[in-house]
């Protein structure tokens, strides 16, 4: 039984590193593609919101945008910080201007979107921290100087509904206001300016040859496809992906040792059984199939407890690495998959029919009367 | 063809040799014997005597160093291993002092065990087995598992095993060493009712009721046999 759970602990382990060699790749990517927009336009040599650059000639970039007809929508995002007093607090948030009609930064949950110029939403996160409810008007600032306590840019925003925000981190503060108010909150060092682009492209239509064909209308931008986005994101977590890769071999290994002692150690308690069965004319073949099916059947049981306690830990580990500051919510490091479950079973399974092989032919492989002659001895 | 007259078990000059480290041993120097069918033959010595070797070569779970070893007319000195597989399945009993029964099988499926191997259908090998169990008077133990069995219950199933296949032959290595004297006795009166209905025995014992109870003894020492 313990070392059935041991191959358990091998599996969960192996489970959890096949999901984690893959599981953030397919969480960001389910991610990028949830709002079914296939591109994004960065400043150039920069991921969106990597840095705080942003993106001059809105109104330009959007005309030629509008130029490609395999181009459904565009959605230029604005992205800064808001400080709101609450007393003699100052609460501070990340904010989006967005046009509430394409944006695919947040999902709205009550109250009433941003459909006019002094409209705000905020995430729960923010309410709390505000302590405030729909209907209450904010002094919503673009600056703030701790030294002198001072806020520039304010301007007094009306806060209407909840939003859950798709690309924020967990206990951050996010808003949203329509882009032309985040820009006049600015100043006129923001007027006419995005820190992204957001492009749904027509049904059909490739999301890579439109992205191409705005590397080369707009060579100011950073053209990313969800495909180049996934490729950029592989190299940054190739870290991640070696890691589990070597986790996962030594456990698959770990696995394999635990089998093949068992078996072993089974085969040499039974040394005089087995000779036995060979006397009695049980096939060298039959002895060998026997025995790694005993080394399958191991296998199995502890892949199918190990499944469950991957899928546990996976749970457990995800929700300490997704509270990592600054990573999107909605971002898994260990995302199941069947695949993945069913490649951590197989991997099991076949390590333990190999694991069995060596015992067993050893085992049909042992000279019958020598065998018995030992046992007697014994 | 082989004539019912000729002997079921012949050796011609079989030696045995092992080595033992830098040593040779000569198990068995230079043994002729021959074995009538429907005899019953104990083969008796001193440990170390070379009786088990011999019993070994005439089961075929062996080669001989040297000689010729025929049994029911086939010679088997120099079988490859899956011939000799195949011949011991369909040709020989073989009864050890360890029971060896696999533990986690009935009564009924070891017996049925040996006619599985030999791809006997799931009918014929249940009833075979029942029918045997039955002669060895265990037909109400056939669901029990070794564990609930007595040692003597044991060496029964073990001996309806042997018999599992109608071998021409049934060897027996110390069949009573590892029971009581009262159960072994049960097991020397099973063997010669075996006997008596025409199953040709050869057993090594030092049990001096199961040497008595046999037709013919053969003395060995020193790896020869010094008295048929």
């Amino acid at each position: 039984m313990l070392a059935v759970l041991g191959v358990a602990v091998a599996t969960a382990m192996l489970l959890d590193m096949v999901m984690l060699a893959t599981g953030m790749r397919e969480s960001f990517r389910e991610l990028l593609l949830s709002q079914g927009f296939d591109i994004r336009l960065a400043p150039k040599g920069t991921l969106p919101f990597d840095t705080d650059a942003t993106i001059p000639g809105v109104s330009a970039i959007t005309g030629v945008l509008r130029s490609n007809p395999d181009i459904r929508e565009i959605s230029p995002v604005l992205g800064g910080s808001i400080h709101i007093p609450v007393g003699a607090r100052d609460v501070s948030a990340a904010v989006l201007g967005v046009d509430p009609t394409v944006q695919g930064d947040y999902e709205f949950l009550s109250g009433r979107d941003i459909t006019t110029p002094d409209a705000i939403v905020a995430n729960d996160y923010l309410l709390k921290k505000l302590r405030a409810s729909f209907g209450d008007t904010l002094n919503v600032s673009a600056g703030y100087d701790p030294q002198t306590r001072t806020y520039s840019g304010q301007r007094k925003l009306v806060l209407t509904g909840k939003a859950r925000f798709i690309y924020g981190a967990t206990e951050q503060s996010a808003a949203a206001v329509r882009r032309e108010t985040l820009e006049a909150l600015g100043g006129g060092a923001r007027r006419d300016r995005a820190s992204l682009f957001m492009v749904r492209v027509r049904k059909g239509a490739s999301p890579d040859s439109v992205r191409n064909w705005i590397a080369t209308q707009i060579p100011s931008v950073s053209a990313i496809s969800v495909a180049t986005a996934i490729a950029e994101v592989d190299q940054r977590l190739s870290y991640f992906r070696q890691l589990a890769f070597i986790l996962g071999a030594v456990s698959l290994f770990v696995g394999f040792l635990l089998v093949t002692t068992l078996v072993t150690v089974s085969v040499n308690e039974r040394a005089g059984e087995i000779a036995v069965m060979r006397a009695i004319g049980v096939s060298r073949a039959h002895v060998v199939q026997q025995i790694v099916i005993e080394g399958v059947a191991i296998s199995v049981v502890g892949a199918i407890i190990g499944l469950a306690l991957g899928l546990v830990t996976a749970r457990y580990l995800n929700s300490i690495l997704s509270a990592f500051p600054g990573l999107p919510m909605a971002i898994d490091f260990f995302l199941f998959q069947p695949r993945a479950a069913w490649s951590a079973l197989g991997l099991l399974v076949g390590s333990g029919i190999f694991a069995g092989i060596y015992p067993a032919w050893r085992a049909a492989s042992l000279p019958i009367a020598e065998s018995l002659r030992r046992e007697a001895i014994a | 063809m082989i004539a019912d007259s000729a002997p079921i078990v012949s050796l011609r000059d079989v030696r045995r040799d092992y080595a033992l480290g830098a040593e040779r041993v000569h198990a068995l120097q230079g043994v002729s014997l021959d074995v009538e069918r429907g005899d019953y033959v104990a083969i008796v010595g001193p440990s170390g005597c070379g009786k088990s070797t011999l019993l070994n070569l005439i089961g075929v779970i062996d080669q001989p160093t040297s000689g010729t070893v025929t049994i029911s007319g086939k010679r088997v000195d120099a079988m490859s291993d899956r011939e000799a597989t195949s011949f011991r399945l369909h040709n020989i009993g073989f009864v050890f002092q360890r029971f060896y029964l696999m533990p986690i099988l009935s009564a009924l499926e070891n017996v049925a065990l040996p006619m599985a191997e030999a791809k006997l259908r799931r009918e014929e090998r249940d009833a075979r087995a029942a029918e045997l169990l039955a002669y060895v008077g265990l037909s109400s133990r056939e669901r029990h598992r070794p564990s609930e069995l007595s040692g003597g219950e044991q060496q029964r199933v073990a001996i309806a095993r042997a018999l599992a296949n109608h071998p021409a032959l049934l060897l027996a290595d110390e069949p009573t060493g590892e029971l009581d004297a009262r159960t072994g006795t049960e097991i020397i009166s099973l063997f010669q009712r075996l006997n008596s209905d025409g199953t040709t025995i050869v057993v090594v014992t030092h049990d001096e009721d199961l040497a008595n109870a046999a037709r013919h003894n053969v003395h060995m020492r020193d790896g020869r046999i010094v008295n048929a």
